[in-house]
């Protein structure tokens, strides 16, 4: 017990070891927390009237948020499945920033949901046994089991990982073999869900296409792998942590085909729907050219399209992918592009035309930004923490007291 | 019963005070909880409404009347009518007789206790020019504001809650606080729904409508006669929806807005009782029903009296 707690204070002194950057990284993401969260206290006083959805959109910027994310914690899964099946040792050896990057992930989507709800207090209604959880035939009700599920898997593995690094031991691949299987379907399964979510409806025909769960897939291979590649930059520079081009350029060369799927699949949606041009391609010409003169969505569509084309290019040419300008420029190209496909892209038009024909042109209010921005920072600031005792641990500056010693 | 802690000189928070207090984390901790708080409680904690025995919610009844009273100053009766048996509710429209006046609409907004300041409405009136495609209304205008009505070149089609027997939303609810009672009516326990508003994207008929902030409505605009599934008053964050007025047909009587329709282009009844007003309805006319394709199975129908 006393070395325990001795552990837990050397473990709390790692946050305040820091040169000046950090502090000012701290401060910087603190003061975006404190601003967000004041601007959800104003929401939890009014309401949700805060915000710019209403009756006819009723879920918009959060729900946006919350549906990018799930696809960045699911994309770990991409580290997952070369390092461990196919041994690939350099990858291998970072895959523990990837799994904290999900774990982060999964947290900021609780917290995205949580901002979503009418009734925050009431959120225990959902749970098993204690409330009324509606288990199977709600998604939402499988989405809270897949993406709970999904945080403990990555975190038991990453925090065993940690622990047994440590204390100066390898970690047993009997303990945790198991869990790295599963949790490879279980990535694939927090995304699916969360597609299904939106794709069950048929009250929505543009999400009621049964395309929506594999361009789901493709699209979070392509911007959870763009946000590790610039992180593990970062921390390579920032840390005594090596991380080996090859690593890098694997991934990128991985971007390339997921990004490839990605293109392949809208444009085989895009082709349905404009070519039939059933009544049920409003939605999708609302997106791509405006209905009835309400554009709002038009040149954000257009530009993730160019992005993700871009992007494409470059990370399909051996010589863009290797050399480090071109490839971050790929990377935030790939990031903002599938931000906006995959976040507001694919919720609003859901919406429009709403159910009765009606077009309400959605766009977050200040108080939707400042929340939005405030729970990035938060996810920022989370990271940040676990690597500060992470990247000491992995490269052994960090070891904790055991009694044999 | 939980043993609510009361502290006599404790301070006086107000309910917005506390929420904050209960968001930041607080909750549970030593803050001082006075009369109106220990109420807060009460529902905090209170069960799913069909969870409860008989003298549960008896009791939640009598919490909520007393809150009420509180709060509008007169007499208040919240009930809880369950569905009678051999009942199974139905509604026809006669879409020849209507001619877009909206008295259904804001009857309903009186019956109903919805908020005024931000208006909620249950029945959206659709008006659709004469020849023009109306399949997927999408070339419907809701916000029609004619100095008279009917106009000459458009018909016009309520919509409001369908009451499906095989209702989206209700699947869609991941706390099961919307269900379907015996006598096909949808309803919400507003005291369990989480305002996730997953119901409301699954509704394909835009019955479903949310409580952006406190309602707002007038204490002498209160309709005393209340039903705790039906128009008992709602609070922010949760959704709300159109109960075929269950405080009004479960004790015999039309829905307001039924009773309210100048041009009786509405019709209501029991789907069970061959003698019944909606039963003429669906064997004399040819009826129809909103979006069949998606096999929600409204059980209310349209039909056209008279022409062609």
């Amino acid at each position: 017990m006393g070395s325990f707690i001795r552990n837990f204070f050397i473990a709390l002194r790692q946050i305040f070891i820091g040169d000046r950057s950090y502090y000012l990284w701290v401060a910087f993401l603190s003061f975006f927390i404190l601003l967000g969260f004041s601007a959800y206290l104003d929401q939890l006083n009014r309401g949700l009237i805060t915000t710019a959805m209403r009756d006819q959109v009723s879920w918009g910027l959060f729900i946006s948020n919350f549906t990018f994310l799930v696809g960045v914690a699911a994309a770990a899964v991409l580290l997952v499945v070369p390092a461990y099946l196919y041994n690939f040792k350099p990858i291998k050896e970072i895959v523990l920033f990837g799994e904290l990057l999900a774990i982060t992930a999964i947290l900021m989507c609780i917290l995205f949901i949580l901002v979503d709800m009418g009734q925050p207090l009431r959120v225990w209604h959902i749970l098993p046994f204690i409330g009324a959880m509606h288990f199977p035939a709600s998604l939402l009700a499988w989405d809270v089991v897949v993406l709970n599920g999904y945080l403990a898997i990555n975190s038991i593995i990453a925090f065993y990982v940690l622990y047994r690094l440590s204390i100066g031991k390898e970690y047993s691949m009997t303990v945790i073999g198991p869990l790295i299987i599963l949790s490879i379907p279980w990535a694939v399964s927090i995304h699916t869900v969360t597609a299904f979510l939106y794709n069950g409806l048929s009250s929505r025909p543009y999400w009621n296409a049964s395309i929506l769960a594999p361009r789901f897939l493709a699209s979070a291979f392509c911007s959870g792998p763009a946000i590790m590649l610039v992180l593990f930059q970062i921390i390579r520079k920032r840390s005594a942590v090596e991380i080996d081009n090859k690593a890098i350029f694997k991934i990128a060369e991985l971007i390339a085909y997921a990004m490839a799927v990605n293109l392949f699949l809208l444009g085989a949606e895009a082709f349905k729907e404009f070519y039939s041009g059933g009544v049920d391609s409003y939605s999708i010409q609302y997106l791509y050219f405006g209905l009835h003169g309400k554009t709002s969505l038009v040149p954000w569509m257009w530009a993730a399209s160019l992005f993700n084309v871009t992007a494409f290019f470059l990370f399909l040419f051996p010589k863009t992918r290797e050399n480090f300008t071109t490839l971050n420029i790929g990377c935030v190209l790939i990031i903002i592009g599938v931000y906006i496909e995959k976040g507001m892209g694919l919720i609003v038009p859901g919406f429009v035309p709403d159910t009765l024909g009606e077009i309400y042109e959605y766009s977050p209010t200040t108080s939707e930004i400042v929340i939005t921005m405030g729970i990035w920072a938060v996810g920022a600031l989370i990271y940040t923490l676990l690597l500060k005792f992470a990247v000491p641990i992995y490269t052994g500056k960090l070891r904790f007291e055991t009694k044999e010693r | 019963m939980r043993k609510i802690v009361k502290k006599k000189d404790g301070i006086h928070l107000d309910r917005r005070t506390f929420l904050k207090g209960a968001a930041l984390g607080l909750a549970g901790t030593a803050l001082p909880l006075n009369k109106a708080d220990a109420s807060f409680w009460e529902s905090f904690f209170q069960k799913h409404f069909r969870e409860m025995n008989d003298a549960e919610i008896k009791q939640v009844l009598s919490r909520l009347e007393r809150e009420y009273e509180e709060k509008y100053k007169k007499t208040i009766k919240v009930g809880s009518e369950k569905a009678i048996p051999g009942v199974l509710f139905g509604y026809g429209l006669d879409l020849s007789r209507c001619i877009g006046c909206r008295k259904c609409v804001y009857a309903c907004v009186e019956e109903n206790n919805q908020s005024k300041d931000p208006q909620i409405h249950w029945i959206s009136v659709l008006r659709f020019k004469k020849g023009e495609k109306w399949v997927d209304l999408e070339e419907s205008e809701k916000y029609y504001n004619p100095e008279l009505v009917p106009e000459q070149d458009y018909f016009y089609m309520p919509v409001q809650c369908q009451q499906c027997e095989n209702p989206p939303c209700v699947r869609a609810c991941p706390t099961q606080a919307t269900w379907k009672d015996p006598d096909g009516i949808v309803v919400i326990d507003y005291n369990w729904c989480i305002g996730c508003r997953y119901c409301m994207a699954a509704c394909p008929y835009g019955a479903r409508h949310f409580n952006w902030t406190e309602p707002g409505r007038k204490p002498e605009e209160i309709n005393p006669q209340m039903h705790y599934l039906g128009n008992r008053p709602r609070v922010k964050g949760v959704v709300e929806k159109c109960t075929f007025c269950v405080q009004r047909t479960r004790n015999g009587r039309y829905p307001a807005c039924v009773e309210a329709c100048p041009v009786g282009a509405r019709k209501f009844g029991n789907l069970l009782d061959p003698n019944s007003e909606i039963r003429y309805a669906i064997e004399h006319k040819r009826v129809f029903r909103l979006k069949e394709d998606l096999n929600t199975y409204p059980k209310f129908y349209y039909f056209f009296a008279y022409g062609v």
